[in-house]
Parts: C-alpha cells; sequence; structure tokens
C-alpha cells in the first residue's frame, strides 16, 4: 500500500492567533543566482520549531506583505530556517532586501508533507523544476541521512540556464554520494555546460528505479508535472506512487481567506503536497 | 431545550430590548434604509420596518407597505448577519519598529462587540452554522469570529411568508427554527383579528433566563397551533425550488458543461452575489504604513472569487474567463463545500438570485445543468 501523504501535525493549531507572525531574525541571506537568494532565519523567541520536509511558512516583509515561502532546510545545531525564494514581486523583493540582524514576521509551519519517512525500501525519484528543488532538500537530505533504509534514489533536476541552477555546491555532493543518481538538465546550454540539455523529463525514460517499488516526489511548474508524470506513468509507475506539490494565491495558509482553492482542496491545509491519484481529477482541469 | 412555548403581547414587544439592552447586548436587527431592509443598530422595536414588506424575483427588490402593522412581515434583504461575526474590514495586527529597529507584532486588541441579533431567520441560523464550521471548525480557530460569535444572542424569527426567490424547504434550512440549529430564542409572529402577539419557544439557557424576565403567558393549544400552521404555509409557498439531490457529483461531472459558457455571456462578474451570500466567507490582506515608515498594520477585507486578481499568481491568474469564475462559485457554493465541510455552502436564502444585477438564478443553473447537455 502506498502511504498517504504527512498531514500537517499542525503543532500551531491551537494558537490564539493564527494570522499573528512571530519575529525571526535574519542570520544571513545569500544569493543563489541571479534571482533567487536564501534567507536564514533564527527565531527570536529561541524555541524550538519543528516542521515536516515540503512544509512552508508564511514571510512578512514589513509593511509589504506576506508570501507562502517552503522550508528549503534546517540547521540542526543552531535551529535555524532556511527559505529560498525567488524574487518576483513586492514581497519576495522586500525579503531579498533583508539584512543580518533584520527582523521579519513569520506564521508556521503549514500544509501537508513529503512522506519520506514512510517510504523506507522503495527507490525514490525526486523531480525538481527550477525553485521547485527548494521544498524537496529537507525530503532529499532525509532520504540521504538515511540512505541505507531506501533502494535507488534518483535526483532529477531541471533549470531554465546553467545560472538558474540552485544549491549548485549541494547537487555536486549528492553527485558524488554512492548508490545516488543526481542528473541536471537545462534548457538552454552554455558553451561550459558539460551536463544533460533539454526539458528534465527527458531524464526520466533512463533513470535507474523500480517502477513497481519506488515513489516519486516532483516540484516544478505545472506543466513540467503534467509530463513528469506522463513519463513515470510510461515507465510503469503507478499514480499512487506519485507525490507533487502545487501553488496557489494564498493569503492566509490556514483555510481563512479561501483564495488557494483549487476543486474541493485548500492547497494551504489539505496541500501543498497530494498524492497524485487523489489529485488527478481536478489537477487535468483548465482554469480550475 | 423543551419548554412550553410562551406567548409574548405586542405591546409588550418593548420589553425584549429592555432586558437585551440591560444585559450590555447591542440590538441588532431589520430596519428600513434607503428602501430596502436592512441589519443595523437598533435602538427600539419602532426601529423595525413596522407594516412594510418586500416583493423579490430574479434581479427584483421592491418594499411595499402591507395592510397590518407587523414587525416580521418581510424575508431577507441585501445584508446578512456575516458583517457582524465576519467583519468586512478588520484589523489583523500591527507591527512595529522597536529602538533597535527589531519587528514587535501585536494583535489587534479592541474590544469584543456584544451584538444581539433580533429576527434571524432559519435560513440565516443555517448559514451562521456554515461559518462556524470554516472558521471554528476545521483547524484553525479564527479568534475574531470566535469571540464575536461567543459573545452575541439571538432571537430567532420564524418565517411568516416566502419570499419570491425563496427556497429553504429545498436546502432543508427552513422556514422553521428547528431546535438543533444554535439560537436563543425563537419568535412566531402572529396577527388575526382581534389579536397581535409572538409565541415564543426557548433554544438556550441564556434564552431562558431572558424570557423568565419578559412579561409572558403560556401559550394555549390554539396559539401554538397558529404558529405551527402558519409555517407550514409557509414552506408550501417558496418562491424558488432546487433540487439538491445528487448535486455535487452533478457538477464534479459537468466542469465543461456548454452552459458554463452561456452563462459567462450573462455574468458581469460584479461580485454582488458572494457579496449578500451569508456563507461566503473569503478575504484578502492590505498592508499600510504610516508616515513615518516605524509602523505597519495588516488589515483582511471581504474579497470575492469573482475577481481577476483572486487567483493571481507570479505571471497571471488562473481563472481568467467569466465562465471559469462562475464555474468556481457556482461549484464551491453547491458541490465542494460539501467535500470541505460537510454541508452544502447554500442555504437557499435566495439573496443572490434577488441581487444579481442580470437575474442569474442559481436553481435555474442548475436544474439546466442536470439536463442533459
Ligand atoms: C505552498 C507554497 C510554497 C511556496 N514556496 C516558495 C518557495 O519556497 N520559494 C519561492 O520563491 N516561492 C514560493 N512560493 C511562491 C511565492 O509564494 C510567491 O512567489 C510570492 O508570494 C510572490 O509574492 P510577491 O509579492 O513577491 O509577488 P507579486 O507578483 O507581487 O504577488 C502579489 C501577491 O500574489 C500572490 N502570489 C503571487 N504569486 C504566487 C505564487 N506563486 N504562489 C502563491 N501566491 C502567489 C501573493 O499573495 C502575493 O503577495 C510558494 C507558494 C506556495 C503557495
Ligand atoms: S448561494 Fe444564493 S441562495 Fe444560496 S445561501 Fe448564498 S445567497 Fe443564499
Ligand atoms: S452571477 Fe450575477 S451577481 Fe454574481 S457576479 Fe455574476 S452578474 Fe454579479
Amino acid at each position: 500500500m502506498m502511504p498517504e501523504v504527512h498531514q500537517n501535525p499542525l503543532t500551531n493549531r491551537e494558537s490564539e492567533a493564527p494570522m499573528l507572525p512571530e519575529a525571526w531574525r535574519v542570520v544571513a541571506n545569500d544569493w543563489e543566482n541571479h534571482d533567487t537568494f536564501t534567507l536564514q532565519l533564527e527565531r527570536d523567541s529561541g524555541g524550538p520549531f519543528a516542521f515536516l520536509p515540503g512544509q512552508f511558512n508564511m514571510l512578512y516583509g514589513f509593511g509589504r506583505g506576506e508570501s507562502a515561502i517552503s522550508i528549503s532546510g534546517a540547521d540542526e545545531e543552531s535551529g535555524t530556517l532556511y527559505h529560498t525564494i525567488r524574487r518576483v514581486g513586492t514581497v519576495t523583493r522586500a525579503l531579498s532586501e533583508l539584512n543580518p540582524g533584520d527582523t521579519v514576521g513569520l506564521r508556521g509551519p503549514f500544509g501537508s508533507a513529503w512522506p519520506v519517512e514512510r517510504l523506507f525500501g522503495r527507490d525514490l525519484v525526486f523531480i525538481a523544476g527550477g525553485i521547485g528543488l527548494a521544498p524537496l532538500r529537507p525530503a532529499i537530505r532525509y532520504a540521504l541521512a538515511h540512505r541505507e533504509r531506501y533502494g535507488n534514489i534518483v535526483i532529477l533536476i531541471g533549470a531554465r540556464s546553467p545560472e538558474d541552477v540552485v544549491f549548485p555546491a549541494e547537487i555536486d555532493q549528492w553527485s558524488g554520494t554512492e548508490g545516488v543518481e543526481t542528473r541536471v538538465s537545462v534548457d538552454r546550454a552554455t558553451p561550459d555546460w558539460k551536463r544533460n540539455v533539454g526539458v528534465v523529463t527527458n531524464l526520466i525514460a533512463k533513470a535507474d528505479f523500480d517502477p513497481s517499488n519506488s515513489a516519486a516526489m516532483i516540484c516544478g511548474p505545472e506543466i513540467m508535472m503534467r509530463y513528469a508524470i506522463l513519463e513515470l506513468n510510461k515507465r510503469g509507475m503507478d499514480d499512487a506512487g506519485i507525490f507533487l506539490t502545487m501553488e496557489r494565491n494564498m493569503k492566509c495558509a490556514v483555510g481563512f481567506c479561501g483564495h488557494c482553492q483549487l476543486g474541493p482542496e485548500f492547497i494551504c491545509r489539505d496541500g501543498p503536497v497530494f498524492r497524485y491519484d487523489h489529485f488527478k481529477h481536478w489537477f487535468s482541469q483548465r482554469e480550475l | 431545550m423543551r419548554e412550553e412555548p410562551q406567548i409574548l403581547q405586542r405591546a409588550d414587544f418593548g420589553a425584549l430590548f429592555t432586558a437585551l439592552q440591560s444585559r450590555g447586548f447591542t440590538v441588532v436587527g431589520p430596519t428600513v434604509v434607503d428602501q430596502a431592509i436592512v441589519y443595523e443598530e437598533l435602538d427600539s422595536v419602532e426601529d423595525l420596518p413596522i407594516g412594510w414588506t418586500d416583493e423579490q424575483d430574479a434581479g427584483r427588490y421592491r418594499l411595499r407597505r402591507r395592510d397590518d402593522e407587523a414587525l416580521f412581515g418581510y424575508v431577507v434583504g441585501p445584508q446578512s448577519w456575516k458583517q457582524f461575526f465576519h467583519p468586512p474590514h478588520v484589523k489583523l495586527f500591527g507591527a512595529s519598529r522597536d529602538r533597535e529597529g527589531a519587528l514587535r507584532f501585536e494583535s489587534s486588541n479592541e474590544e469584543t462587540p456584544r451584538f444581539a441579533f433580533l429576527g434571524a431567520r432559519s435560513c440565516e441560523l443555517h448559514g451562521m452554522a456554515i461559518q462556524d464550521r470554516v472558521f471554528l471548525g476545521s483547524g484553525y480557530v479564527d479568534s475574531e469570529y470566535a469571540g464575536r460569535r461567543e459573545n452575541s444572542f439571538t432571537i430567532a424569527v420564524n418565517c411568516g411568508q416566502a419570499g419570491g426567490t425563496c427556497f429553504c424547504t429545498s436546502m432543508n434550512t427552513g422556514p422553521k427554527v428547528d431546535a438543533g440549529i444554535p439560537h436563543d430564542l425563537a419568535l412566531t409572529e402572529i396577527l388575526d383579528e382581534e389579536r397581535h402577539y409572538f409565541v415564543v419557544t426557548v433554544g438556550s439557557e441564556a434564552g431562558r433566563e431572558l424570557l423568565s424576565e419578559l412579561p409572558t403567558v403560556p401559550a394555549a393549544g390554539p396559539e401554538t397551533r397558529a404558529a405551527d400552521e402558519l409555517v407550514a404555509k409557509t414552506a408550501r409557498e417558496m418562491g424558488r425550488t432546487m433540487n439538491p439531490k445528487g448535486v455535487k457529483e452533478l457538477l464534479y461531472q459537468n466542469l465543461e458543461h456548454p452552459r458554463w459558457e452561456e452563462l459567462a455571456d450573462r455574468c458581469l462578474t460584479c461580485a454582488n452575489c458572494t457579496m449578500v451570500c451569508p456563507t461566503c466567507f473569503c478575504t484578502t490582506v492590505e498592508d499600510v504604513t504610516d508616515l513615518t515608515g516605524e509602523n505597519a498594520e495588516r488589515w483582511r477585507r471581504w474579497d470575492s472569487c469573482f475577481t481577476i486578481d483572486f487567483s493571481y499568481l507570479h505571471g497571471g491568474s488562473v481563472r481568467q474567463s467569466a465562465k471559469s469564475r462562475y464555474r468556481q462559485w457556482l461549484t464551491h457554493k453547491f458541490a465542494t463545500w460539501q467535500d470541505q465541510f460537510g454541508s452544502s455552502g447554500c442555504v437557499g436564502c435566495g439573496r443572490c438570485i434577488t441581487w444579481c444585477p442580470v437575474g442569474i438564478d442559481v436553481t435555474e443553473e442548475i436544474a439546466a445543468i442536470r439536463e442533459e447537455p
């Protein structure tokens, strides 16, 4: 039996004021590439912060607003959290301008999670497009930290161009890990690019995993996820073995604002991670 | 809560206001403003729409004089009670920078008002119960809503007539105020040749306590029978009907029905229907900063799935076409709501039909989709 996605244990459900952010301090703000940066944040109150891979927070830029941002990693020793953010508009721009020592508002964690700890014994296929690697990274790190408990681990990463690839140093590290197949593909290569060229979903056909005993976790643009599912199905993978994450406009993250609805699902609460067989009916509808 | 129904004479109705006001409640109820019956703060019984009734049809609402002095001789107007629990505009928090430049967050700590709602109809009580499931019953709790709800006192009214766009019997939400739906007191207004009185039943402990202070006498058989017959008559007079059977599956299977395109030609995407609907709950947020730049506030205000920005994602909105936005609304109300909150999102109040400028009628649309394309 394929496991379900991991629902938010909602450590904060009892919260009296689920819309009230908490102050977190910027430890570092580093550019990953020309438009994407990673904020390392430390909780002002110092308390512990538990989350599951795939969950997200609402980050508040002073006077500008909030954005849903996935947790892209955590440092267990210091208790700091990482958020990797593409600068696209008002709020993400405000966040990009933060300096170490500044504070942001943070609410979370929200949403469902990749069920990595329920997939022991299987091959894992991670498929990321662009910034989609950020929400997958905690799951990949978890799998690698428990390497012996899984079969093959395949990590397929796509980006528009070499300079759009996020976490290149960490990807190199993964590439060097025994029993981990890491492939990166870009749509538009530069002369010095030595890896694959073309859409990331082209890599699925040749990847080494057993479709009858594996699970795929996909995060990227919807069109890319559609093709990834097609390719996985072609390899014989069942819809129930495919997990994907969705994005919709989100104003509250707690099921009050109504914006993130997609069919009967509230992306903030029932998602963002879905098991594809449960979600299929809604995923295939235009303008829903 | 079973209790002998009581009789409150029309001449003693003022005592109800006094009892509520002496308990610190602000009485809110129907009153005539700009040719419509709206819900506002009331000082006395004289503020009620005495002797008025309403005529409603798709895209049409008119007030008309009755030939009696009934206090509740009309149905529901353009507003619902949701504005008092789920205010159209509410402050979520204030943020400020302290001396070191660090942000401090403070929730809005305005005092929660204490409202007594006079004249809520059965469909409206169901509407409140539906919003309760949204804001209190599905994981997180909205503290603003919870506080306002907890502080309130509700005096319901059984409908003595149905409106031209009402279909509560189809949705199983009225016209009679059932004991199972949360309220404190329920009134049935009876006017006959000689008398004008109210049959009062108790819905809660707080209701019992308040009733004990009113100058009432136990109702006799003929009086309670008159009250029962009146709502039974109302139930037979519904201006609209709808077959709710299997409507969820119907809409799930018809996301590409040609009717949606046809609807899109008529719908102005004005969002009136979502504003008047007692269960629609969607909101957006607004961020403001003061002139010093040291203080910011975040506000929440009502929003509608009919706006193009509602589904905005970097790069463009998901629901571009009017078709997709109308489909979202209707499918949410009648279908996905059931999966989300365990009931229909429609209580059959008819407001969206009456207040649609082009007279789109949800009962007609669902019937059309039910017919084979
Ligand atoms: C569950 C979830 C996880 C996400 N994780 C990440 C992440 O790890 N890194 C990252 O860079 N981005 C992530 N996003 C997308 C990110 O939330 C948006 O890019 C961001 O809100 C854009 O805000 P803006 O004000 O800069 O852009 P503008 O274009 O000015 O957007 C205006 C408003 O529209 C809404 N909006 C616009 N685009 C999106 C979007 N794609 N998703 C949701 N709301 C949107 C927001 O409410 C935003 O405030 C995630 C979105 C969701 C739903
Ligand atoms: S959908 Fe229309 S009839 Fe139903 S509750 Fe809302 S406003 Fe009333
Ligand atoms: S259905 Fe009517 S009220 Fe609703 S958005 Fe369309 S035109 Fe406006």
